[in-house]
């Protein structure tokens, strides 16, 4: 019988079964004798217990108490330092902890070891498949003939109708959360343009102060917001698109493709900050291998071929912002990105 | 004595030992600590005999990567122009000599004495113009707004260094090491001069004030530690979900085998 070799398609060969008859014949175990527990046998342990059971309960009294105590008199609503706070903290934790588990863990002590112990068998119903899924049937039908459904269309329609519309004031509630009354084609619109446009000067983030483009030197990383940017009405959507990162690095070591000859000034580029996978702010420059890394899902990027993903989901290479100087030696904007910034979309291709 | 060899049997012997262990180590090394701090103290201006002593070091021990005149090899960048700041940073913090090629130089034990320091960064700040060591006034976290640094350091700092400046992972076996134990100098050097892969914050981009800012910053958020107790290297969902799912999951189960056995 444990031969491999003497297998059939029913039977592996492998394991000996037992013929039908023998499995009927199985003799039910039963269950195992009670055993009484010690406290069931000896008053002294069930006293023991009933102490314990106290002790654990009082462990949860001292531990309500220990909270308050360290709510009010260890400093409440004054000026507190961190060690303060901490030390605060820890303690209402650790009160909070032992008045919780003091009560659960007593409860299950108590039901453990001095609660009655009998065991109870309670039979399973006789399986009755057929005569079940009947008896199934048979309700479902008595209530849908009592509910008359199908004998009173007018009932019917008028529900279908309702349970139709009411998802309808959803769709308006989630429109309305955006309340600046543009179309959709104004908001698809909205995702194209940034407030980077001809002549805008680069201003370092958060001061807003211009940049000259001798401040840049090689290896430099500059956090860049639009002039204006503090002002303008809606500041924190428009820095969502306008962000800009401006790093420079040798012109030598750029690969340049035709028509951006001239985006940037003697090395010094800047780049949406906006990760073009799903929108997270990209900072992480390294200076000498040219990577900037994306910290949520490690899209990296080529800064010496534009920003070209080399690594991670990323779709598409970060846009670049065309600069120049102005008349002052400022730095400014020669127009808004070429191409949307951020993650696409459906339009975003058109 | 024996008294005393009578009572080494006691329960509470081996604390007592531990207790008086740890208090002498700890006083050999609050004492080594202060004689290094009056060391550091005394930096004096380079003089020609700093600068010619630090030609001689850097000859032996950093023109195999470097080369003879510090114009760079292929193992080494060049070092004309980089300043003793530079210097000051990465031999300051043993980053340099560099142990092995590597993704970038690690921090470890100092391998040259502060006076070395001082007159290698001299024989290297006489090669070209680069940027200086900080003096003590641009140092001094008393006189910096650690509000307006940690602005600064949130915007320009916490992508890499981590919002809490526990450090971070960068591409292809680099990082963002930890800022916390670093001086005061070396954070400020390390801003100004960009060491390995750092980019260069130049004092147009960053302005001393504000530099001085972000040292107070970090100075002050290690000294007053996590207000929510065990920050767990500040290191986010990986460290606290790796304690919550092994510690937490452990304690559950413990309870649900408590739950189910049989009382004796």
């Amino acid at each position: 019988m444990g031969d491999h070799s003497h297998g059939s398609p029913e039977n592996s060969g492998t394991v000996a079964k037992a013929d039908d008859v023998a499995q009927d014949r199985f003799p039910d175990p039963g269950l195992p004798p009670h055993r009484p527990r010690l406290a069931d046998r000896d008053p002294r342990a069930a006293k023991r217990h009933e102490r314990q059971v106290a002790l654990l309960f009082t462990i949860s009294i001292i531990g309500t108490l220990f909270f308050f105590v360290s709510y009010f008199v260890l400093g409440h609503l004054g000026d507190m330092t961190f060690a303060e706070l901490r030390v605060q903290n820890a303690a209402l934790g650790l009160g909070t902890a032992f008045a919780m588990l003091g009560i659960g863990v007593g409860i299950v002590h108590w039901a453990k070891t001095l609660m009655p112990d009998h065991e109870l068998v309670e039979s399973r119903h006789e399986i009755r498949t057929e005569a079940d899924r009947q008896d199934a049937v048979e309700i479902v039908d008595t209530i849908i003939e009592e509910s008359g459904i199908k004998r009173r269309p007018l009932i019917r329609n008028s529900l279908i109708g309702a349970i139709a519309l009411a998802p309808i004031p959803a769709i308006f509630m989630f429109r309305d959360l955006e309340r600046s009354g543009k179309t959709a084609g104004e908001m698809v619109e909205q995702l194209r343009h940034t407030m980077w446009d001809t002549g805008v000067r680069l201003t370092r983030d958060p001061s807003g102060t211009p940049i000259k483009a001798s401040d840049v030197q090689i290896g430099s990383a500059f956090h860049v917001i639009p002039e204006g940017l503090n002002e303008a009405e809606d500041v924190l959507n428009e820095k969502a698109k306008a962000v800009v990162l401006l790093m420079r690095m040798d012109p030598q070591e750029m690969n340049i493709s035709e028509g951006r000859e001239d985006w940037n000034v003697d090395g010094i580029v800047a780049y949406s900050k906006i990760c073009t996978h799903v929108g997270c702010p990209i900072a992480l420059y390294e200076q000498h291998t040219h990577h900037l890394l994306c910290p949520c899902h490690q899209s990296t990027f080529d800064l010496a071929n534009e920003c070209k993903v080399v690594f991670g989901p990323a779709g598409h290479a970060l846009p670049q912002l065309p600069i120049m100087v102005d008349a002052e030696g400022y730095l400014v904007a020669r127009s808004d990105f070429h191409e949307p910034v951020g993650p696409a979309y459906w339009e975003r291709g058109q | 004595m024996k008294a005393l060899s009578k009572k080494r049997r006691h329960p509470l012997a081996a604390v007592a030992l531990l207790l008086f262990g740890l208090l002498i180590t700890g006083s050999l090394y609050t004492a080594a600590g202060s004689i290094s701090e009056a060391k550091a103290a005394d930096t004096t201006t380079a003089s020609q005999s700093d600068v010619d002593e630090g030609g001689k070091l850097f000859v032996a021990n950093c023109a195999t990567c470097h080369g003879m005149n510090a114009e760079g090899t292929n193992s080494g960048p060049s070092l004309i122009g980089v300043g003793a700041a530079s210097v000051d940073f990465q031999v300051g913090t043993g980053r340099m000599p560099m142990q092995m090629q590597g993704p970038q130089a690690q921090a470890k034990p100092v391998q040259f004495t502060d006076e070395q320091i001082s007159q290698l960064a001299a024989f290297v700040a006489s090669l070209g113009a680069g940027p200086a060591i900080p003096d003590e006034e641009s140092l001094d976290t008393t006189k910096g707004d650690a509000a307006h640094g940690g602005t600064v350091f949130r915007v320009n700092c916490a992508m890499c260094h981590n919002a809490a400046a526990a450090g971070g992972a960068l591409t292809r076996g680099k990082f963002a090491p930890t800022l916390a134990g670093v001086s005061e100098k070396h954070i400020y050097e390390a801003m100004v001069t960009g060491p390995q892969n750092m980019p260069v914050f130049n004092d147009s981009n960053i302005t001393p004030d504000e530099k001085r800012d972000v040292v107070t910053f970090l100075k002050t958020i290690e000294a007053n530690g996590s207000a929510g107790g065990v920050a767990l290297g500040s290191l986010g969902p990986v460290a606290e979900g790796l304690f919550v799912w092994t510690a937490g999951l452990g304690i559950i189960i413990a309870f649900t085998i408590w739950l189910t056995s049989r009382p004796s």
